[in-house]
């Protein structure tokens, strides 16, 4: 990807961090009350007096905050930068948007890597388990902390889908439209085994050590083999064949257990890599998440979205293996049913799950279009 | 599926919106680029939504400010629960899905009234080139070639009023017309298109 002008788009942007009032308790979905809840966000663009302008980007397993725009000193943009700036599909000119890094992360926000005020040590496995629930509970004491009553939009990819149909499911009231992008509505047998795949390749890691490694070496050689996987479950068949082939780093085959073929090489450089800038327990909490999420709890799915009044647009890809487009047409199909207004798109793109990260051309040419007619409809 | 016809789809649009009371509640079938939903949404205040099986045609309603869902008919038709619309629309789609005749039944299903609108195979210049040409007609209503077609029925006016017939189906209104105007002498021989409202009462 050629390096952006770090003045063009949003320019800089920081990081902030909101603190829930120590009187308040946040009690998560398992009942357990966290201490002290710390919430890692970004803002762009501007509230406008009557807040009716306030989008929330849901960010997936490996995101955080910083959606878009520079960080001081960094060449690279936030990680959906081709979405959000002045004139992108969340318009910053128009709108003012919010990203907040999940509970459970490593990005600022209470994770199993933040300090336990009891013991001043990072928390490790004694942070409690988190759900989807949890992280939507934290960004709505976020959002009523910015003076927000209702959102425009909530919109996410991946475990930001889910996060954005918690949201309809949980605060109608508060939602005005909900973009759910490659995503499900229950985490299937298949999405399970592969997160169980990276959970114990992480714990296989002598250097795991239950949790506890904070002050020594990481377990590196676990969580970049849990990365492998789930780069190998982002793309397509079709996606890693256009780009890697058979195609061997050197000329010829040499009969030994090195790094022979390109794409062995490009697994192993996303795992090194991630594991530079991620927390292993946080894989592990975050993960636990998703396979927990099931918005149909044995019953039909249309029951999910009683009462909804939100505005759906729900988006999938037709090379997405991961959350496959069928999971969406049943979310589609489950609106249908209670006669709520959604737009359905099936984007035909050979990127497989990443494809919501790349094709932004065409996520553009819904989600702009989307937002416009939803701020005009609540204007009436 | 697209709306075949550019020439007169006002003269389409205008009588399907003269069907359709205001401020109901429309599903159109086959929407296309949802020129006719955005027409019905603006004049007559309808709550559309659509049912579009081209990608391409799906990003243009959304800019229209649409609700559309990207799909086939057939299977399209079932995710919807009974009775939620007023007008269920088939323009120029119902000779494009599988199953018509299952396609309407679910139709009723989901909608009280349904509007049909379909190209009239026994058109007189239809006719001519059958009968002189020797070849399957091509004409502005039925503009594709046999081997290129996204028409999988071909059906008249007499055709389908025998098929209501046999379903039980009520007309309760009959448009026909040319490229220009309506036509109301011998439209088994001189429309081009037809509009029928119908329901089962």
């Amino acid at each position: 990807m050629p390096e952006k002008d770090t003045k063009e788009g949003i320019g800089l942007v920081e990081t902030k961090y909101y603190n829930l009032p120590e009187k308040e308790k946040f009690t998560l979905e398992s009942g357990v009350k966290l201490k002290d809840l710390k919430i890692a966000y970004e803002t762009y663009g501007e509230l406008n007096k009557k807040k009716d302008n306030a989008v929330l980007i849901c960010h997936a397993l490996s995101g955080d905050a910083h959606v878009a725009g520079f960080h001081r000193g960094e060449k690279k943009p936030g990680w959906w930068d081709d979405m959000v700036g002045p004139g992108k599909a969340f318009d910053t000119d128009k709108y003012f948007v919010i990203c907040a890094n999940i509970i459970g992360g490593c990005k600022g926000s209470s994770g199993p890597n933040s300090i336990d005020p009891a013991t001043s040590k990072p928390y490790g496995l004694s942070f409690p388990i988190v759900s989807v629930l949890d992280m939507v509970n934290a960004q709505k004491k976020l959002v009523e902390f910015l003076g927000i009553e209702r959102l425009l939009a909530v919109c996410g990819g991946s475990m930001g889908g889910m996060q954005a149909l918690q949201w309809a499911v949980s605060y109608p009231e508060n939602v005005s439209s909900c973009i759910p992008i490659a995503t499900t509505y229950k985490h299937s047998a298949q999405q399970i085994a592969f997160d169980e795949v990276g959970r114990q390749a992480i714990m296989a890691d002598p250097a795991w050590n239950g949790g506890d490694y904070y002050e020594s070496s990481h377990p590196s050689a676990g969580l970049a083999v849990a990365r492998m996987v789930g780069h190998i479950t982002y793309m397509s068949n079709d996606s890693m064949e256009e780009k890697f082939g058979r195609v061997l780093k050197k000329e010829k085959l040499g009969y030994e257990f090195t790094t022979e073929f390109e794409v062995e090489g490009y697994l192993r450089y996303r795992g090194d890599s991630f594991v530079k800038r991620f927390d292993a327990n946080s894989y592990l909490y975050i993960t636990k998440a998703m396979d927990y999420f099931d918005l149909q709890k044995d019953k039909p799915l249309s029951h999910a979205f009683k009462g909804v009044k939100t505005r759906f647009l729900v988006i999938a890809f037709s090379s997405d293996w991961l959350y496959p487009p069928f999971q969406s047409k049943e979310i589609v199909k489950a609106l249908k049913m209670n006669g709520i207004d959604v737009s359905y798109c099936e984007i035909s793109s050979d990127y497989g799950h990443d494809a919501f990260l790349l094709e932004f051309n065409e996520e553009t040419k819904l989600i702009k279009h989307f937002l416009t007619s939803t701020y005009k409809r609540n204007k009436k | 599926m697209i709306s075949q016809r550019k020439e007169d789809l006002s003269l389409d649009h205008k009588i399907i919106g003269d069907l359709i009371e205001p401020s109901s509640v429309v599903l159109d079938l086959g929407c296309g680029d949802g020129e006719l939903l955005e027409y019905l949404v603006v004049k007559k205040d309808v709550k559309g939504s659509g049912v579009e099986i081209n990608e391409e045609a799906i990003y243009r309603c959304v800019e229209k400010g649409l609700s559309v869902s990207h799909g086939d008919i057939d299977s399209g038709l079932k995710e919807y629960p009974d009775d939620l619309f007023d007008y269920v629309i088939f323009n120029q789609t119902m000779q494009q899905v599988h199953s018509p005749a299952e396609a309407l039944k679910e139709a009723f299903r989901v909608g009280k009234k349904v509007i049909v609108g379909f190209p009239n195979f026994c058109y007189l210049n239809a006719r001519l080139q059958i009968f002189f040409a020797g070849h399957v007609p091509v004409t502005p209503s039925l503009p594709y070639s046999w081997h290129d077609t996204p028409n999988l029925h071909f059906l008249s006016i007499k055709d389908f009023e025998n098929f209501c017939k046999q379903q039980g189906i009520t007309i309760e209104k009959r448009i026909f017309l040319n490229e220009k105007r309506i036509v109301r002498v011998l439209p088994n021989l001189f429309a081009l298109n037809a509009i029928f409202q119908v329901s089962k009462k």
